[in-house]
């Protein structure tokens, strides 16, 4: 253990100077949590309850890295990050991965020097507007002012949309999706913009969601994704292949449900492959056997903790769409267990 | 002469003055209507605080103190009053304000921040109340501690305790039996003069609270502070042998080897050797208003002694010490804390050693402490410049030299005086703790957020606020109270 | 008769830089500065080291790039594909609005309130008690969010002021629209305007400057210049004939005469807020965010200074005033003369510090989404170029700058209101 200034302060605090060049997976094992940075609050992604537990479809991504590295899904420490802190939390080594719908742009991955591992929900960036506005295209809105999130990459789609359109506006920035809603119903923004699950999962809780409506018009690709640092490929395989798991497993019909039953053996050599019955993926990845058999259990497979968090059972009822398998017509597909 | 006198002889009769003098009508003619412009700005005011008290109030009273989520709210307002505007949901208080309060801090040991605040006052007492005796405040102390080996759970920490109250019992049993009324009088006065000074508990108390909150073993809390005993005990011994400056530093270079290189080791072997302790808890897990008293006791009991330093060294006529002084000082009231808590969150660890990472509540301290480190040396250096320039210069005719000086006749007058700032500072710090949650930690307001992110209360507002405003006022306003009485009081020795 | 010698002349032994009190405070300070210049090298070092590791060396060349968000309140032109700095200069602008804006309201709201706390009438000093405590005591940023909260949602939106039935109209005979948007006011227009100059071409520290305006500063100074001379020249008539001649007319048309003039050459005419689309058009649109970060902040800061102002007044003695009119002043020259310069003393440098305050404090503007640097620079730049470093000094130094000058000017003042010490 390495000895700084901050010593007497830092074991007060029970925390330690760790080595961060030993390995992420290694640290995570022996410290026996995972640091996972996720939003400080965004409906149906995460959010804690009364009890103080996380819940949500980033939250679940969390806990499945967890369950596959250390057998355990409540063996999270959650790390509430802001639009500004959550790089930084990541770079510095704070948290292990970052699972907070982050969109996987270029300057993010090679300037910002992280890896994304995936895409777990692809997004775009849409409007709602209220009905009675009788706006029917996003081209409409020449003059209007419009509520945008800051801190993601949807200020400046917005600003490229009008300018390409050539039409004008006027911004609102908020800081939280909170503020934002109370905003537009509010009427002090005309058009509320941000990644359509959240324009969808917003407009679920209003008193009278019929009363608005999302512009036809899609103005970005958001594919949001976990990443983790650059150049720490073991941890970052560990984090892809968690998802691709989750995914691989839904379409291979494996559900929380049945798992029991699957990993005593099928006839199916992908399913045993992946559930450690057959070969020795874990041991590869350097984690046991049944890692993506506890990963999967720790909160379904993906089309599980979709329908859960934010599926259309749910109040912010968001339908599969491009999120839907590839096999049903979506783009979630995962490269094959081999 | 004639007896016609013009002068009445006999005294008339005291009168009542007149009644629209006295009584209700009288107060209301002195206080409220003296002149037509005074009548004119108190029917305003009334019609003023009319209405804002008729949109509060029912808003207010005639509200739902159990809906489990807004829909529910808005449906029992339905059915209740026909309409959903101008009634609160109380319920998200209602089911909340544990965790408004404390955070994610396991509901079990609760009992642990609410032993920390009892603690931190009596830890206070002899500071803010000096007419407390000293019997009293370790009475209160000992009660302290009573009420928690009975109340709280088991633990080995609770276990020695109620194993020490048990001995004292036998102890006090033992003598009632075993000695007479009188003597017993006469130990009971020995033992109170023996008492010492209750001080010792306050400069124990910054080290308690962080373990106590946190957990885990007891020895680093221990050892970090038995960094000071050894700085202490080479300031004591070491000026046999040495000079003066010579011992400072000696006594600085020790504590500072003890921190870096051997407190750790010794931590950890007396750790492994005797587990004492209770369960940690991960400071991710702070938050709510818990977080702001936290970071505000923190911050103002690690910035008096560096605020000192800064406030002497301003003073200083050493060109470089206050150099550095006055420029730390300058910069850091000159920046917002936004930005300072920037640096906590975003650079702090830039600046350490690579692979360094320490926890962000802890960051956030260092970035507060040397906050109000700031503006304590200022509120110090207004104590020192309100003492007359004669204290000094009896110090110098006593033949004392800066530190004895320092310690015995200056600081104790000037740290007086400026209680009442360093009370008003506090409350500035403790408000301004509200701006972490720009930074993303959960105090009352991130809290407040991350409870409108629930698919349940998504889209509740003035319920939240209004109550983090009553807890911020009803605590702030009780503290500014505090410091006007003791200025009040503090005053008559000094005009 | 003694001899005075010179003590013998002692060689320098090292042990005399602790021993000897001419070489002792020479050792501290050094000892001091080396140590200083260590921690400071250890942290250079650390932070040098860990952003070669994070692959980002310390650089300001973003600030050189493409900004790429807009920004809603401009005081210069801006748009989307401008760079950060001239993003960051806006958000300076929009800072120095809000806090000259605050600082004025909350002196003006102050000093009535602490006027009005001394008040005889129970009910008015009473409220006024009330607001002092219920504005020292809640964090401002809770100000701030619920100022915001207020305005949003008691003011009527733009789409009320529409349709057959409107239910909201404009204000003061359709000139002002106050709406939850902001509150939109008829702006100068000049018909026959002189232009503007545009200063430093196409980088991004260029600025216009409207001639209309340095116009009118020349008239409105001119105009001043020759009021002081008639005013010389009455008090010379004065003091040679003892009679002061009327001027108070002359004064009025110098005051206001060439100015209005000015306007008619210039074509001066008012432009008025009109509903058109979703949004009012024309006018000075003066935005929420701006209006709820104004109010909080000087309402907040009125308190303290209500407190200061309280404080200064009962810090004269009842003894003062007496003597004054012992000596035959009459109440209002007791007040400029006597009171005022006394208490102005004891009100002034607390009076800074909270200038200093409220001028930090509107870096909270992000939480209402007002562009100020903190959330242009210190904001969406910061998080798009994850500069953070950089950022985070560039935005501090700001903010020390305006510090420094606030407290350098108003300490200028303070000097030159000192009571001069015999």
């Amino acid at each position: 253990m390495k000895k700084t200034v901050l010593l007497g302060a830092l074991t007060v605090a029970g925390l330690a100077a760790g080595a961060a060049a030993a390995g992420t997976l290694d640290d995570v094992k022996a410290r026996g949590t995972l640091n996972c940075g996720v939003t400080t609050g965004l409906v149906g992604f995460a959010a804690p309850d009364a009890d103080g537990v996380w819940g949500g479809f980033d939250v679940s991504m969390c806990r499945a890295v967890a369950a596959a590295v250390l057998g355990d899904s409540s063996a999270v420490e959650f790390v509430p990050t802001t639009g500004k802190t959550r790089f930084t939390a990541l770079a510095s080594g704070e948290i292990d991965m970052l699972a907070r719908n982050t969109t996987w742009t270029f300057s993010r991955d090679v300037d910002l020097k992280f890896t994304f591992v995936g895409i777990n929900y692809y997004d775009g960036q849409g409007f709602m507007v209220p009905k009675e506005l009788g706006v029917s295209s996003a081209t409409e809105l020449d003059g209007a002012t419009v509520c945008i999130q800051t801190g993601t990459t949807t200020e400046l789609n917005l600003a490229d949309f009008f300018r390409s359109n050539n039409i004008s506006y006027e911004p609102v920035p908020i800081e939280t999706n909170a503020e934002g809603q109370q905003q537009y119903l509010a009427g002090a923004c005309d058009v509320y913009t941000t990644d359509a699950s959240g324009l969808a999962a917003t407009r679920a809780t209003f008193e009278a969601p019929g009363d608005h409506v999302l512009l036809p018009e899609i103005i970005s690709k958001e594919p949001l994704g976990p990443l983790v640092r650059h150049g720490d490929n073991e941890w970052g395989d560990v984090v892809r292949w968690t998802l691709n798991a989750l995914v691989t497993a839904e379409e291979l019909g494996v559900t929380s449900a049945n798992i029991g039953e699957m990993s005593a053996g099928t006839n199916n050599p992908e399913i045993n492959r992946l559930l450690g019955t057959e070969g020795t993926l874990g041991a590869m990845l350097g984690l046991d056997a049944d890692w993506a058999k506890n990963a999967i259990m720790s909160g379904g497979n993906y089309g599980e903790i979709f329908a859960m968090n934010i599926g259309e059972e749910t109040p912010i009822g968001l339908a599969r769409g491009l999120n839907a398998q590839w096999t049903n017509g979506g783009l979630i597909y995962s490269p094959p267990f081999r | 002469m004639s007896d016609v006198s013009f002068v009445r002889t006999e005294m008339l009769p005291e009168q009542d003055p007149p009644g629209s003098e006295v009584g209700v009508i009288g107060w209301l003619r002195h206080n409220l209507f003296s002149s037509w412009i005074n009548g004119i700005l108190t029917v305003l005011s009334l019609f003023a605080i009319y209405f804002v008290l008729s949109g509060i109030l029912p808003w207010v009273f005639q509200s739902v103190w159990n809906g489990g989520s807004l829909t529910e709210c808005r449906e029992i307002m339905t059915a209740t009053w026909g309409q959903t505007h101008g009634h609160a949901c109380w319920g998200v208080i209602n089911e909340r304000w544990l965790q408004l309060l404390f955070g994610f801090y396991p509901s079990d040991l609760y009992g642990r921040p609410i032993l920390s605040l009892v603690l931190l006052l009596v830890a206070m007492t002899p500071i803010l109340f000096n007419m407390i005796s000293r019997r009293m405040n370790w009475f209160l102390l000992v009660l302290a501690f009573f009420v928690t080996a009975v109340l709280m759970d088991a633990s080995i920490f609770v276990w020695i305790l109620r194993a020490g109250f048990a001995g004292a019992t036998l102890v006090i049993g033992y003598q009632l039996v075993t000695l007479s009324g009188a003597d017993r009088a006469e130990q009971i006065a020995q033992g109170a003069k023996r008492l010492p000074n209750p001080l010792m508990f306050t400069a124990i108390y910054p080290f308690l609270m962080p373990w106590l909150m946190w957990g885990g073993t007891i020895w680093p809390a221990i050892c970090t502070a038995f960094g000071f005993v050894i700085g202490y005990l080479v300031l004591r011994f070491g000026r046999a042998y040495m000079s003066e400056l010579l011992t400072m530093i000696a006594a600085v270079a020790a504590a500072v080897i003890w921190w870096l290189v051997l407190s750790g080791y010794v931590s950890s072997a007396l750790s492994s050797v005797l587990p004492i302790g209770i369960e940690a808890v991960q400071s991710r897990q702070f938050g709510g208003f818990m977080l702001a008293i936290l970071l505000g006791v923190v911050a103002i009991g690690c910035s008096l002694p560096i605020g000192v330093v800064l406030a002497l060294g301003r003073q200083s006529d050493l060109v470089v010490v206050k150099f550095l002084c006055v420029g730390f000082i300058e910069f850091i009231r000159g920046v917002p804390l936004i930005t300072l808590l920037f640096v906590a969150s975003l650079l702090l660890n830039i600046f350490m050693p690579p692979g360094t990472n320490f926890d962000i509540i802890l960051r956030v301290m260092i970035m507060m402490t040397l906050f109000s480190a700031a503006y304590m040396a200022e509120v110090i250096r207004g104590g020192l410049a309100a003492l007359p320039r004669g204290q000094y210069e009896g110090a110098d005719s006593l033949g004392l030299d800066y530190w004895q000086a320092q310690r015995l006749i200056i600081m104790p007058q000037a740290l007086k005086v400026s209680i009442p700032g360093i009370v008003s500072t506090f409350i500035g710090i403790f408000k301004d703790t509200t701006l972490v949650s720009i930074i993303g930690l959960f105090d009352v307001i991130g809290l407040a957020s991350a409870i409108r992110a629930d698919t349940s209360w998504n889209g509740i507002y003035w319920e939240l606020f209004a109550f983090i405003a009553f807890l911020f006022f009803i605590v702030c306003f009780s503290m500014s109270r505090y410091s006007m009485y003791l200025e009040r009081k503090l005053q008559t020795g000094h005009r | 008769m003694t001899i005075l010698t010179d003590p013998p002349k002692e060689s320098f032994r090292l042990s005399m830089l602790l021993y000897d009190t001419r070489y002792r405070s020479a050792t501290i300070q050094a000892i001091a500065m080396i140590a200083f210049m260590l921690l400071a090298a250890w942290l250079i070092n650390n932070a040098i080291t860990n952003l070669n590791t994070l692959g980002k060396p310390m650089s300001f060349g973003f600030l050189g790039d493409t900004a790429g968000y807009d920004i809603n309140q401009r005081l210069l032109d801006y748009d989307s594909q401008d760079s950060h700095l001239r993003a960051a200069l806006i958000g300076l602008l929009n800072t120095l609005v809000v806090a000259v804006l605050g600082c004025i309201t909350a002196t003006i709201v102050g000093v009535f309130v602490g006027v009005m706390r001394l008040s005889n009438n129970w009910l008015i000093a009473r409220i006024m008690t009330v607001y002092v405590e219920t504005f020292r005591n809640v964090p401002v940023l809770l100000w701030i969010i619920l100022a915001m909260a207020i305005l949003i949602e008691t003011l009527p939106m733009p789409r009320a002021f529409k349709g057959d039935t409107p239910t909201a109209t404009m204000d003061l005979f359709n000139t002002v629209a106050v709406t939850n948007r902001g509150v939109y006011i008829p702006e100068p227009l000049f018909s026959r305007s002189l232009g503007d100059i545009h200063f430093l071409g196409d980088m991004a520290l260029r600025f216009d400057v409207s001639m209309d305006l340095i116009a009118f500063l020349v008239v409105l100074g001119l105009s001043i210049f020759g009021m002081r001379k008639v005013i010389a020249r009455a008090n010379t008539i004065q003091e040679e004939t003892g009679d002061r001649p009327k001027t108070w007319h002359v004064l009025l048309g110098l005051l206001f005469g060439p100015s209005i003039v000015l306007m008619i050459v210039l074509g001066f005419h008012l432009g008025y807020p009109e509903l058109k689309g979703f949004n009012f058009r024309g006018g000075i649109h003066m935005r929420n965010s701006l209006i709820a970060l104004w109010l909080a902040l000087s309402l907040y800061t009125a308190a303290f200074i209500a407190e200061i102002v309280r404080a200064g007044i009962l810090a004269i003695s009842t003894g003062q005033s007496e003597a004054a009119s012992a000596l035959g002043l009459r109440p209002n020259r007791t007040m400029r003369l006597v009171i005022l310069p006394q208490a102005l003393r004891v009100i002034i440098p607390p009076m800074i510090s909270n200038y200093l305050n409220l001028t930090k404090n509107s870096s909270l503007a992000i939480a209402v989404g007002y562009m100020d640097i903190t959330g242009t620079l210190g904001g969406i730049t910061m998080n798009q170029t994850g500069r953070e470093l950089e950022g985070v000094m560039l935005l501090m130094l700001v903010y020390l700058a305006i510090s420094l000058s606030i407290s350098g000017l108003m300490n200028w003042y303070n000097n030159s209101v000192k009571l001069v010490e015999r």
